[in-house]
């Protein structure tokens, strides 16, 4: 087996089963985190190992803290005065959770004095693309140099080249390329779903992290959707949510498998789906869970 | 237990509804009509009052109306019917107005946008927004005596100035309750994308939310400015009425709703004319500012 690390271990009475990438492919390193939304609990213990330029998947039942995860990887949970999260998440080597992230006295540390430059940095350089499409209400153009303008001073022949090449990577440029000055809001859903990517690619970030990208697309919009993020495997890592096993399956290197808060099985996608491992996941990917 | 279910079966199948149903759909039946009657005959009233408001205004306004109006300034009493006009009257409302809705947008939106963006779980953002709902629902006269008080007795006299404060006040409530209602419309996910992106949040707020937020932060405007500009009450504490043309910001100033408390209940016929003008002419801009602001919601709708 090539892979270094296979261990299971006892945890709330499930199984777990880790076949990790090497340590030193990996881009992100989540170690023993916790989440917390106020007193209530939502990750317990969470290990994710994330490969550099590889497409990882985050799959499992609904309210299994899917979301929450990958909310913490870019510290968009910052915004919100009460959610707070301990343990490490190591972005090449250096833990982005600092101790400022710890309740001063139990007391949550005030939102405006947690969104220092350091987080809004940190996001430049780990996009996300949400559920929902959110185009902002500006022209297509205007939405991907938004983003760009934030941290990099360019030209107009720059700034024109840059949205070409997000647009033809997002694989939306065919679409668009007439009707670059028109509202962002004016595209249909799988278009704005790909604007948005082509918006986060486009202050080149290292990570992309999608929540569930695909649930409000048809698919021939899924699969142009899912053929781009093959695409950008080459120039940035992918980490997705998603509840399309067949979708997990077909385009993602590694699958974590997650339950009530917990990592429950990780491994590369080859072989998740084949045999999984836990009775846990075995019984979701047989669909005997909701 | 099964013979009811059978027999109930029966009775749909051969269309028929038990007794206890008829009677329950007819008693339903006839409270719907109890209630259509009731609620047309509220609406026809309402629009009887509307109608008739407007066909007088109409009707003597415009009989008022002459090129004069607009070149002259108001007259001293006991002229000829059809002398005399109200330019400063209209000039004073205009400047008034502008200086006061600049005020009251600005306060109003910078007020509603932390109420909506930073208020959440803060103590202080809960007083602010009951004290703004009291103010909203404040008597203006009380508001007049209130800014008379501060900005017209320290200067001894009345001044423009201190009628645009007045009726800021009355109105910046109006665009503070608007902007917070408006604002939080939007999605906390828009907030996130933009956040995501790397950007602070306010700047998200001034060039994502305000752009996503346009069409409802005019529609407050709207509001406020039709709030506005039929106010009397502050004006007559504040502005200290002026016969003559000024453009004084400091200085006492004429203006229309001034002018109608004064005209409208005097034995003078030509001062009457011109307080029925007056209030045509305030019907007509707060017309006129929906009829644009629909027409601009609309615009951008579209884009
Ligand atoms: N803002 C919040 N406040 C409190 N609890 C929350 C909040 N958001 C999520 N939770 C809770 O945290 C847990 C994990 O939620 P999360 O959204 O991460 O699940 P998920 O795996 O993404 O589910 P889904 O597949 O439905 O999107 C759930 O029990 C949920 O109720
Ligand atoms: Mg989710």
């Amino acid at each position: 087996m090539s892979f270094n690390e296979s261990q299971a271990t006892q945890a709330a009475g499930v199984s777990t089963v880790m076949v990790a990438p090497p340590a030193a492919e990996r881009v992100l390193d989540v170690r023993g985190l916790d989440f917390y939304y106020g007193k209530k609990q939502s990750l317990y213990g969470v290990d994710l190992p994330v490969a550099r330029n590889k497409i990882t998947a985050l799959i499992g039942p609904s309210g299994c803290g899917k979301s929450t995860l990958l909310r913490t990887l870019n510290r968009i949970y910052d915004l919100y005065p009460g959610q707070r999260a301990e343990g490490q998440i190591l972005f090449n080597g250096e833990n982005i959770l600092n101790a400022k992230d710890k309740p001063v006295d139990g007391a949550p540390v005030a939102t405006s004095s947690r969104i220092g430059g350091d987080a809004a940095k940190l996001r430049a350089r780990i996009g996300m693309v949400f559920q929902r499409p959110t185009p902002f209400p500006m022209s297509i153009y205007e939405n991907i140099a938004f983003g760009v303008r934030l941290y990099r001073k360019v030209t107009k022949a720059e700034m024109d080249e840059i949205v070409e090449v997000s647009l033809t990577r997002a694989a939306l440029w065919d679409e668009v390329k007439d009707q670059l000055d028109k509202s962002g809001l004016g595209l249909s859903g799988g278009q704005q779903q790909r604007l948005c990517v082509a918006r986060g690619i486009a202050v080149q970030p290292e990570i992309l992290l999608l929540d569930e990208p695909a649930s409000a697309l048809d698919p021939l919009s899924t699969s142009k959707l899912e053929a781009a993020l093959m695409e950008l495997k080459d120039s940035l890592t992918i980490v997705i949510v998603t509840h399309n096993l067949q979708q997990a399956a077909r385009i993602c290197d590694y699958t974590g498998f997650m339950l009530l808060g917990r990592l429950v099985e990780f491994r590369p996608s080859s072989d998740a789906f084949v045999k999984p491992e836990t009775e846990a996941m075995r019984d979701y990917v047989t669909g005997r869970y909701g | 237990m099964a013979t009811t279910e059978t027999l109930t079966a029966k009775n749909l199948a051969a269309g028929q509804l038990p007794g206890s149903a008829v009677d329950r759909y007819a008693r339903r039946k006839l409270i719907n009509y109890i209630f259509v009657g009731l609620t047309s005959i509220a609406t026809a009233v309402a629009i009887t009052a509307l109608v008739m408001i407007l066909y007088s205004l109409v009707a003597k306004g415009f009989s008022g109306l002459n090129l004069t109006v607009f070149t002259v300034d108001t007259p001293a009493g006991g002229e000829d019917l059809g002398s005399g006009g109200l330019r400063n009257a209209i000039v004073g409302s205009l400047m008034i107005c502008a200086m006061g809705m600049l005020l009251a947008v600005s306060i109003g939106i910078m007020a509603g946008t932390w109420l909506a963006e930073y208020g959440d779980g803060n103590k202080l953002a809960t007083i602010v927004r009951f004290l703004n709902d009291v103010l909203l629902s404040a008597p203006s006269i009380l508001i007049g005596l209130f800014a008379y008080e501060l900005f017209v007795v320290p200067f001894h006299g009345g001044s423009a100035i201190a009628g645009a404060i007045a009726l800021a006040i009355v109105t910046t409530p109006v665009v503070t309750r608007t902007t917070e209602d408006i604002l939080r419309l939007q999605s906390s996910q828009l907030r996130e994308a933009g956040v995501a992106l790397g950007a602070g949040k306010g700047l998200v707020i001034r060039s994502i939310i305000w752009r996503a937020s346009r069409t409802g932060l005019v529609t407050g405007g709207l509001l406020g400015f039709a709030r506005m500009s039929g106010e009397t009450a502050p004006l007559l504490f504040t502005t200290a009425g002026n016969q003559f043309f000024s453009m004084n910001v400091t200085q006492p100033i004429a203006s229309l709703p001034y002018t109608i408390a004064n005209f409208a209940l005097s034995a003078d016929d030509n001062w009457r004319r011109l307080a029925w003008v007056a209030s045509l002419l305030i019907a007509a801009a707060v017309l006129s500012a929906n009829i644009i602001g629909r027409h601009l919601a609309r615009g951008s709708q579209n884009k």
